[in-house]
């Protein structure tokens, strides 16, 4: 498998709320006190007075943001996945979605990858519940680099953006200069036997499935859709016409989630045998984030053996 | 037009009853909608519109207003009426209410009519925002003030009690509350439904002055506790008003049926009845 760097997806996210802060006057930071493991710290040092922390009262922390944002303020809104999506979800979709209110939103901790906090902490619906929200964008990157363009970008939307980010230091699959357009997936490698098609962390597992498949003479495509919402149709319709299978990949219940929206697309448009990797309808545990990632059949094995099962299904 | 303006005390009269006609006939017209805590609102709205905030109708968003969240707002009818009233949007439309088509929407849009400061519709979430425009506005140093119009239904969500929480912890005292606190909620008495008293002493506990309204349906009453308001500084202010469910329209007063309820053709008839009779006396005052 290829070498990679690891850093952190959050520190991406850190990097660029310091960017953002520099440039505009209107960038405000909320936290509901996980400041410190969100590293929106690092923001309060720089701009205190452009810093709330809120507390431990996510509910009233997305709609101060809302508040704020109607006096021409641009917050980012800064919590564990579960408690940004779940707990506030309501708030997010009548105040934020339906008032088309300029919020932006940093999800921390998603996936199992979270480790020894457990199943509380760990994020692995928010894709399905802040991708059926009219006016949501969604996206989740996969590297620092990744992380921190998708911020940037999400400052230039007017609108609620939902970015998703991990705690423990992935692999670094884009460059600086990968160009980054929200809504455009990057082709990451091409190929024209099966297509794999992923998200966040499971990016690098995707990338390292294609290897090994590469070994047996199996061309992969891997595609690395870093935005759910909207999502790049023409992208995913393109690569199963040529493939004619894919296999989605995510950290994340399968139902609804990435894998969920993409054969949305592709059962209204081009059908093909497809098949997913990612939660099964359960909830995580405690453990490093690696024996989880192995427990719940989330890396390059399962990618691999479910690409050489969908080749199988094409006619 | 520019406001604030100052009415004479049968001029607040005469537009409370105006008010309170347009939401027995919005009701009526729609075939549902909330007339018991609309009436009971009345009278803060009318002062408060016409005589304490600084708004101008031709330019809804100028930046220098004063901003009014409503955090009740099932109370459409008198949301639509009061802003019509003060010259927002022609009163013609206020029949259109909760019809296909109108912007007056059974609960309010951000986005329409003009006046509308925020949507809402879910309890528990505008005070939040409220005090999310106050601590913005603070953020920033500009001089607006905030004001909202909640009721004892709304304070039962946790939300509420984060955001009175929130308001206290950033001294927000560019930001005054108004609870319509008519003691009445759809499945009955709030004390039997879910007690929310002593709300003053609530409010007194999470840091904010606290000034409490014998008749929240009296003029003089509430134009002094706003002067009183206006006197204090360093923490957020709420005014809690003591008023009556259904104000003003004798069969609706203190019956919680008339939460979510629209008048019928003979209902709607005698509603206009009395208020035309009171607006008579009124005029021979």
């Amino acid at each position: 498998m290829a070498e990679r760097e690891m850093l952190l997806t959050r520190q991406g996210w850190a990097d660029a709320l310091l960017e953002l802060g520099e440039k505009d006057p209107r960038v405000v930071v909320l936290d509901a006190d996980l400041a410190k493991s969100t590293l929106t710290s690092l923001f309060k040092e720089k701009f205190p007075k452009r810093f709330f922390d809120m507390g431990i009262a996510e509910q009233n922390m997305i709609n101060t943001a809302g508040g704020l944002s109607l006096t021409g303020l641009i917050p980012f809104v800064s919590t564990y996945g579960v408690f940004v999506s779940g707990r506030a979800w309501e708030q997010i979709r009548t105040s934020i979605c339906y008032g088309e209110l300029n919020v932006k939103f940093g999800g921390a901790h998603g996936g199992v990858s979270v480790g020894p906090d457990g199943a509380t902490h760990q994020a692995l619906e928010e894709i399905t519940i802040m991708r059926v929200l009219p006016k949501m964008t969604v996206i989740v990157p996969s590297d620092y680099y990744e992380t921190k363009k998708a911020i940037l970008a999400s400052a230039k939307i007017n609108g609620p953006v939902y970015v998703r980010f991990g705690r423990e230091k992935v692999p670094v699959v884009t460059t600086a200069d990968t160009p980054f357009e929200v809504g455009k997936a990057i082709i990451m490698k091409e190929g024209k036997d099966v297509t794999i098609v992923a998200c966040g962390a499971m990016v690098a597992e995707a990338l390292d499935a294609a290897e090994m498949l590469e070994k047996e003479g199996i061309n992969a495509e891997v595609i690395n859709l870093h935005t759910i919402k909207p999502i790049d149709k023409d992208a995913l319709i393109n690569s199963v016409k040529k493939t004619g299978c894919i296999v989605t990949a995510e950290e994340h219940q399968m139902a609804g989630g990435m894998g969920s929206a993409v054969f949305e697309v592709l059962a209204q448009n081009y059908s093909v045998p497809g098949e997913m990797v990612g939660m099964n309808d359960s909830f995580g545990e405690s453990g490093q984030p690696r024996e989880l990632m192995v427990k719940y059949g989330l890396t390059f094995k399962e990618i691999y053996e479910k690409s050489k099962k969908v080749i199988s299904r094409k006619k | 037009m520019k406001y604030p303006i100052t009415l004479t005390p049968k001029e607040r009269l005469l537009k409370a009853i105006q008010m309170r006609k347009d939401i027995v006939e919005m009701t009526h017209a729609a075939g549902s909608g909330h007339p018991g805590g609309s009436l009971s609102s009345v009278e803060v709205l009318v002062h408060t519109f016409f005589e304490v905030l600084k708004i101008d109708t031709d330019n809804p968003k100028w930046e220098d207003r004063d901003y009014f969240i409503f955090c009740k707002c099932h109370i459409t009818p008198a949301i639509y009426s009061i802003l019509a009233r003060v010259g927002y949007f022609d009163p013609s439309t206020l029949n259109t209410f909760r019809k296909f088509g109108s912007e007056l929407q059974g609960h309010p849009s951000r986005f329409y009519p003009k006046g509308i400061e925020m949507s809402g519709g879910s309890l528990g979430q505008n005070l939040s925002i409220t005090q999310g425009i106050a601590l913005g506005l603070k953020a920033q140093g500009k001089a607006n003030r905030v004001y909202g119009l909640t009721s004892e239904g709304d304070l039962q969500e946790g939300n509420s009690w984060e955001a009175i929480m929130s308001a206290a912890h950033y001294r927000l005292d560019n930001l005054t509350v108004f609870v319509d606190y008519n003691k009445l909620q759809i499945d009955g008495n709030v004390e039997d439904v879910m007690g929310v008293a002593p709300l003053d002493e609530k409010f007194k506990a999470f840091n904010w002055h606290t000034i409490v309204v014998n008749d929240g349906n009296n003029f003089d009453e509430i134009i002094a506790a706003i002067k009183q308001a206006d006197t204090l500084t360093g923490r957020p202010k709420v005014i809690i008003l003591n008023t009556i469910k259904g104000k003003g329209v004798s069969f609706m007063e203190n019956n919680a049926g008339w939460h979510g309820k629209a008048p019928n053709d003979d209902e709607c008839k005698l509603a206009i009845e009395e208020l035309n009779k009171k607006e008579q006396e009124i005029l021979t005052m």
